[in-house]
């Protein structure tokens, strides 16, 4: 199969999914016939994609959902909480397929005839599920036709042929099962087209069925033809012919026929290269007008090109060849800025996750929330949004778990019975900022702080001289959780470290607000970009290293007997603060010695609350820096952020400012 | 046809040595590397092949033979490991020569300056010898010699 469709059509697939997810919950909310086209065309869709690429248990599925939306969509079927459960739950079903296609090129063995047989529960009218009948329900059989197969029943009923469907029974004892369904074929080829077996034509080549099969024929023979042909082969014991009706085919069956296939039967993988399908590449959907964009710069980048080769170097070219060079560098810079442009995605991607989970999960702890999403057009680096996912669910799971009282307890305090949950993402300088709040019972110090010294992160004495902030410090460090009891959904001992560190990893930072039964915030700064950064330059011996701007404070120029040895090292009384220094000679181990000057330039570096000074040889200035990771093969070099290519060619290395510290 | 492989032939001091064409990306002479701190000891540093920053490693020093003088020949073989790209210093490349699937042997399991856990076999050419380098086994160290690398 051709990676290029497969791509698409898993790209496209991922927005459906998207879409049926958050229409799904809108329509529980707010049933509007909008809402319910919307969702239709987007499984039909799904359901049209997934038949034309073979995966059959996705268009299986989908077309049973599409089902049950008919019925809703035609007012015979009332949007309950439970009808939207078991829709979400065939969502769900259809990600997990969508996710083993990308990761092995099929669908995998997820089992949907449980769901199949829930959806089907509710077109039978049965209401609320019952999920002890589930087996039964799904051995009953409606055949469904793909839309290829539909048109050429429709085809066929313009030229006044029929659509029989053929139920062949061999005998029990019959031992050539295959060979006599072979028989079977042969005889009713003669009369039409076959469109459709069930089970698969593959599977009953491989006996891959009981004792009966179906046959979906397209022909102008009449009834009796077709038995006497099918009756004349030996071994049949009894052979059944119904006419099938095109309308029928979103009905509900009539009667239940034992299925000779249960749904969930793998099919052979037909096509050897479908496993071949190991990988696929990351692929980001662009505005078109942003590479138009892209491409007109460029155009202009190789007419001044020309121009300046065209330049000849007499002096009297001088002030032309300056005037080229200027125009180069401003087409050069926003070329820059269009490149950026084009990996910018808004968190809305990221964000759209949510209803979904806060809807599940205050099911699950029995709370009211209503979740706010502000400021979901932010835009952020492709790299950032898919990575920030995780660390939000987590935040969001804790907020809920923790932080959100329940109906009872909020009316007792007087607050609102329904919580409130806030995701806000806004543009501060070159930052985006991301807000995790809700309205819940906030952080209790004291908790936090009993807890930390039962850990010993800190002892009793010291403890009660700790700020507020600092005391929060310790909701980051790891294996805190101050939850008493586990729950399913947080507080797992591995917590908000992991958040912190994995924020940190993309040049953010995060910090906690909180106040007593008014709520908790956690702020997420993240960088606009993380492929450019501004960064100072440092020459230690006779290597160059890139420091990002971000992390620093200050430089200061120290005299060597301003260094104070303490017991752990050295460190400088900087305006009454005491700050440690880091000797980055040692610690990079630089094969040239220190200079022993009596001067030392020391660039304080921050991370959070604390500070840090690295003594460097030589400041070479301020330069914007466009960070290139080290690649698989020297992935956890310690204290290496990456690396960067200089003017002349050569490669500079970042300093990991975070692991330094 | 099939069976007949295609190999480029270096040299480390005076064995010639062997890689697969298909793993190998491009041949570059020598070029300013930057060391990077803490790496393991035979990582020679990276470099900037054409806007990309690639890994080198120093073969010698892989194979724990002697380091030689970077002179004129001396060449960095670019290979290319699925999702890895890395850079081997060898003192030179010399030619691609073909060699027939059964003039592959396994490597000897004793004797010859280089681990035969490196190998892949030895490639016989008349009286030469060509020691055929497994590159899986190069660039990923198992777990407990990556720790002691470091």
């Amino acid at each position: 199969m051709d990676n290029r469709y497969l791509n698409v059509f898993l790209e496209e697939s991922t927005e459906h999914i998207e879409n049926l997810n958050s229409n799904l919950l809108n329509l529980e909310k707010n049933p509007t016939q909008e809402v319910i086209e919307e969702i239709f065309r987007s499984a039909h869709t799904l359901k049209g994609m997934a038949g034309t690429m073979g995966f059959n248990k996705i268009s299986e599925l989908t077309h049973e959902m599409e089902n049950l939306l008919q019925e809703i969509r035609s007012d015979k079927l009332p949007v309950t909480s439970s009808v939207i459960d078991v829709l979400l739950e065939g969502v769900d079903l259809i990600q997990k397929m969508l996710d083993n296609i990308s990761a092995e090129g099929n669908e995998g063995q997820v089992d949907i005839a449980p769901v199949v047989s829930d959806l089907r529960m509710f077109l039978e009218g049965k209401g609320e599920k019952v999920s002890t009948a589930s087996n039964k329900a799904s051995d009953k059989t409606e055949e469904s036709f793909n839309e290829f197969e539909v048109r050429i029943m429709e085809e066929a009923s313009k030229k006044n042929l029929k659509t029989w469907e053929v139920l062949v029974r061999l005998n029990e004892d019959c031992l050539l099962k295959s060979a006599r369904a072979f028989l079977v074929f042969k005889a009713l080829e003669k009369f039409g087209d076959i469109i459709k077996t069930k089970p698969h034509v593959q599977d009953i080549e491989d006996e891959k069925f009981e004792n009966e099969f179906y046959i979906y024929l397209v022909t102008s023979k009449s009834e009796k033809e077709i038995l006497d042909a099918v009756n004349s082969i030996a071994e049949i014991k009894s052979v059944k012919v119904k006419e099938i009706k095109i309308d029928e085919k979103t009905k509900k069956s009539e009667g239940a026929k034992p299925s000779p296939s249960a749904q969930s039967a793998p099919l052979p993988d037909k096509t050897a290269d479908k496993a071949k399908i190991k990988h696929t590449t990351k692929t980001l959907r662009v505005d078109i007008e942003r590479l138009d964009n892209l491409m007109n710069l460029v155009s202009e980048l190789i007419i001044i090109k020309t121009r300046l080769e065209e330049q000849d170097r007499s002096p009297e070219h001088e002030q032309k060849r300056r005037e080229a060079l200027e125009y180069l560098a401003r087409i050069t810079s926003s070329l820059h800025d269009a490149v950026m442009k084009v990996r910018m995605v808004p968190i809305e991607n990221v964000f759209n996750r949510f209803p979904r989970v806060v809807r599940d999960l205050s099911k699950e702890l029995g709370k009211q929330v209503n979740l706010v999403i502000e400021g979901a057009e932010t835009e952020l680096d492709r790299t950032i949004i898919d990575e920030i996912g995780d660390p939000l669910i987590h935040l969001v799971r804790n907020a809920m778990d923790h932080g959100i009282e329940p109906p009872a307890e909020r009316a007792g305090k007087g607050k609102p019975q329904e919580g409130t949950l806030k995701l806000k993402a806004y543009h501060d300088g070159n930052n985006v900022v991301i807000e995790v709040s809700d309205d819940g019972r906030g952080i209790d110090f004291e908790k936090v702080l009993e807890k930390a010294q039962s850990l010993n992160m800190v002892d009793k004495i010291q403890g009660k001289k700790l700020k507020e902030n600092e005391i929060l410090n310790f909701l980051f460090a790891s294996g805190f959780s101050t939850k008493e009891e586990v729950t399913d959904i947080s507080g797992r001992g591995v917590g908000l470290d992991v958040v912190k560190t994995k924020i940190e990893s993309l040049g953010g930072t995060i910090e906690v607000k909180t106040k007593k039964n008014e709520g908790t915030t956690f702020l997420i700064r993240l960088p606009l970009t993380l492929a450019i950064i501004q960064a100072l330059m440092v020459e230690l011996g006779k290597e160059k290293y890139a420091i990002p701007l971000s992390s620093i404070k200050e430089i200061v120029i120290i005299e060597k007997h301003e260094l104070r040895k303490v017991q752990n090292g050295e460190v400088i009384l900087l305006r009454g603060n005491v700050v440690p220094i880091l000797r980055l000679h040692q610690v990079l181990e630089i094969p040239e010695g220190e200079s022993d000057g009596d001067i030392l330039t020391v660039v304080i570096v921050k991370k959070g609350d604390r500070e840090v000074g690295l003594i460097v040889d030589n400041l070479l200035g301020e330069q914007e820096i466009v960070i290139k990771s080290l690649g698989n093969f020297l992935k956890n070099i310690k204290f290496i952020a990456g690396a960067t290519i200089l003017g002349n060619g050569q490669v500079a290395l970042i300093l990991d400012i975070n692991a330094l510290i | 046809m099939e069976d007949i492989r295609q190999f480029v032939v270096f040299k480390l001091g005076e064995e010639e040595y062997a890689v697969d064409i298909m793993q190998v990306n491009t041949i570059e002479r020598m070029m300013p590397i930057t060391r990077v701190p803490k790496a393991p000891e035979f990582v020679e540093g990276v470099i900037n092949l054409r806007g990309e920053i690639i890994p080198v490693i120093d073969l010698k020093k892989r194979f724990g033979l002697a380091p030689s003088e970077i002179t004129a020949d001396t060449r960095i073989i670019i290979v290319m490991l699925e999702d890895l790209t890395v850079g081997m210093i060898v003192d030179s490349a010399t030619e691609v020569v073909q060699l027939p699937h059964d003039s592959i042997e396994p490597p000897p399991s004793v004797g010859g300056s280089v681990s035969s856990d490196f190998l892949e076999g030895v490639g016989k050419i008349g009286d030469r010898l060509l020691i055929i380098l497994n590159l899986e086994k190069i660039l990923r160290p198992g777990e407990s010699e990556t720790r002691a690398a470091m």
